[in-house]
């Protein structure tokens, strides 16, 4: 207990202004209590009716039949698959803050663990979308669940990457959402006890299950959050690297490589965060936590971003040492037709977004400016759904004979869904900073020592008397 | 005999006059804090938790049995010819095996840690006041030396619980 006290001068504070622990459930519970701002109007309503247009043209869509869509007998998947690859990806980002960085004891990530896991939720709703649509019939989509049925039975096909993906993005969405809930649990419980008798009080009261804080009850709470943190981890990394096996278990060129579960997750985790920087800094303008989620942390992300950036940008290196290397004329011609066939423009957006502009963040004064950082994140996202455009749709439009070639434009339909899509996953997110705590009430409050004299007992609940927080304790009491 | 209730203002004291009342052999009921104060499981000598045994059971549980079905509906149910490949193809049973034991250890490790915790929908919590916002309090078995000793370790209130 001793070296409690000793301050490591390597150690910056994560909460950038002194705070107390009533501060911080202040700073939390009254951005939930605040009326929206007229930039969470204004976002909200973009992204609702974004959602109102991708409602509508999947309900046509679905009405009509995916006759709508611009996919032909060459090119069998192309947008669809291209948006559920990309969502997907998003999503890793939330579970490698929340489980792999709290593995790696990175305290830093206390500050947008809760909104990044949030983030993973969505994404995978949104991913989800489009495999059930591209079905067709999506009434019948429990086809794909190995439930007893008067055929036989007749299972589904075991050793089917299609089937793997069920499993694994249904396992995925829900351990990520147990996990996002049982760390929300103290909190909801924290803004039960600060609200005043009503009808939100008793939802907060059913939503946190009776939580005290008992000791005894924290010190499970540990052993299950790491226990899950544990399982999250090897999870995250299963579901791309199956995603992944969607395309590399068949003999198309370009598909048919062993790279691809590799590959993919870097690229998740890179896609992943390039949205997670765009969600903060978009978080940090409208709510003022400026405090909470510090410069500290978007320079952290970016430094993420470059790690996996160049990941990726080897695995596009290596992709082409390989297909040239195997002597295999399909492969090769492959991959010379994806820099300089009819889709060579998305190649080359693909490359410039992912692989050279991260290459800025090797600067200190652009990943310390916040206007910088939006716009790479911006265009990661971009360059990262372009990466699975170009991985599906160039491979498929040629293939092994040119009578069979083809080409591929999507329609205002699937352009529409995309949008959708975009739709969903802002509503969905905007929703949740209004009506949960969008940061972690319990754990940035066991970290609001780190870094400063007293580590242990550095976060007094009564120092020198902030009136502000005064006030909103009389209020409550 | 009653319980006494004293609180701390920050969990450095709540540590101190845990182990305090640890060493003069005063009975330690519970504490409450507002975040997961580390050490104070060893502090108030609580046992590990034995999760981790739950967590292990249901991951094999869940790989066997994911395992299991997929063997047995290939190969007695309905064995059907998928590309020459053998009835009983294990390694490509394995991604579905994977997921299943990650998502039967996990539902298995919170279903059991809500019971366990006795933590459900509708219980009525009555924790000491603002001990979910800033406050940390210890519960004791009360007596006159408990007094003495918590006051001393910088309990800022003390008081008798039923």
């Amino acid at each position: 207990m001793a070296d409690h006290n000793a301050v490591s001068p390597l150690r910056q504070p994560l909460i950038s202004k002194p705070r107390t622990l009533a501060g911080i459930t202040d700073d939390i519970f009254g951005q939930m209590q605040r009326r929206p701002t007229g930039l969470w109007w204004l976002a909200f309503a973009v992204a609702a009716s974004l959602l109102l247009l991708g409602v509508g043209t999947v309900t046509y869509e679905i009405l009509t039949g995916i006759g709508t869509w611009g996919l032909n007998r060459t090119v069998g998947w192309a947008f669809d698959i291209t948006n559920f690859v990309f969502w997907v990806g998003i999503g890793h980002a939330g579970t490698l803050i929340s489980a792999i960085l709290f593995l790696f004891r990175q305290k830093w990530r206390t500050s947008i663990n809760r909104s990044a896991e949030a983030m993973t939720l969505f994404a995978v709703m949104c991913a989800g979308v489009f495999p059930l649509i591209h079905m067709g019939r999506p009434w019948d989509a429990f086809f794909v669940f190995p439930y007893p049925n008067d055929r036989g039975p007749l299972w589904v096909n075991f050793r089917s990457p299609l089937l793997w993906d069920v499993f694994a993005i249904s396992t995925y969405f829900t351990v990520s959402a147990v996990f996002w809930f049982v760390g929300l649990v103290p909190d909801l419980a924290t803004v039960r006890d600060r609200l005043s008798a009503g009808l939100k009080k008793r939802i907060f009261s059913i939503l946190s299950l009776g939580w005290t804080g008992s000791a005894r009850v924290w010190a499970r709470y540990e052993t299950l959050y790491m226990l899950l943190a544990g399982l999250a981890t090897p999870l995250v990394l299963s579901v791309h690297t199956i995603v992944s096996m969607d395309f590399a278990t068949s003999v198309i060129p370009g598909w048919h490589t062993t790279i691809f579960p590799p590959y993919f997750v870097a690229g998740a985790v890179f896609s992943g965060f390039a949205m997670v920087l765009t969600l903060m800094i978009i978080a940090r303008a409208v709510m003022g936590l400026d405090h909470l989620i510090t410069q500290r942390h978007l320079e952290n992300m970016a430094k993420i971003i470059i790690v996996t950036g160049g990941i990726v940008g080897l695995a596009y290196g290596t992709e082409f040492f390989i297909a040239w290397f195997s002597g295999s004329k399909y492969e090769r011609f492959t991959f010379v037709n994806r820099a300089t066939g009819p889709f060579a423009w998305a190649y080359w957006i693909m490359v410039s977004c992912n692989v050279i502009s991260p290459q800025l963040l090797w600067f200190k004064r652009l990943r310390t400016s916040t206007v910088a950082l939006f716009v790479l994140s911006l265009v990661i996202n971009v360059g990262m759904w372009f990466e699975r455009f170009v991985i599906i749709v160039t491979s498929l439009h040629r293939d092994f004979l040119p009578s069979s070639w083809g080409t591929y434009a999507p329609t205002k339909i699937e352009v529409f869904t995309l949008l959708g899509s975009f739709g969903l996953f802002f509503t969905l997110f905007l929703l949740f900073v209004r009506a949960l705590p969008v940061i972690s009430i319990g754990e940035v409050k066991s970290v609001l020592g780190y870094g400063r004299a007293g580590h242990a007992g550095a976060a007094p609940a009564r120092p020198a008397p902030d009136p502000q927080a005064a006030a909103t304790v009389l209020e409550v009491a | 005999m009653g319980r006494l209730q004293a609180t701390f203002d920050d969990e450095a004291a709540l540590l101190r006059a845990t182990a305090a009342a640890r060493r003069a052999g005063i009975a330690i009921d519970d504490a409450f804090t507002p975040y997961a104060v580390h050490g104070l499981e060893e502090a108030m000598g609580l046992r590990r938790s034995r999760l981790t045994w739950v967590c292990f059971a249901a991951g094999l549980t869940g790989a066997a049995s994911a395992m299991g079905f997929q063997v047995w509906s290939s190969t007695v149910s309905w064995p059907l010819n998928v590309g020459g490949k053998p009835f009983a193809s294990i390694p490509a049973f394995i991604p579905i095996t994977f997921e299943l034991t990650v998502l039967s250890a996990a539902l298995a490790s919170a279903f059991f840690f809500f019971f366990r915790s006795r933590l459900f929908p509708g219980r009525r919590a009555a924790p000491p006041p603002r001990v979910t916002d800033d406050r940390f309090v210890l519960v004791v078995a009360d007596s006159e030396a408990a007094r003495r000793l918590l006051e001393a370790g910088g309990a800022t209130e003390l008081e008798g619980v039923g």
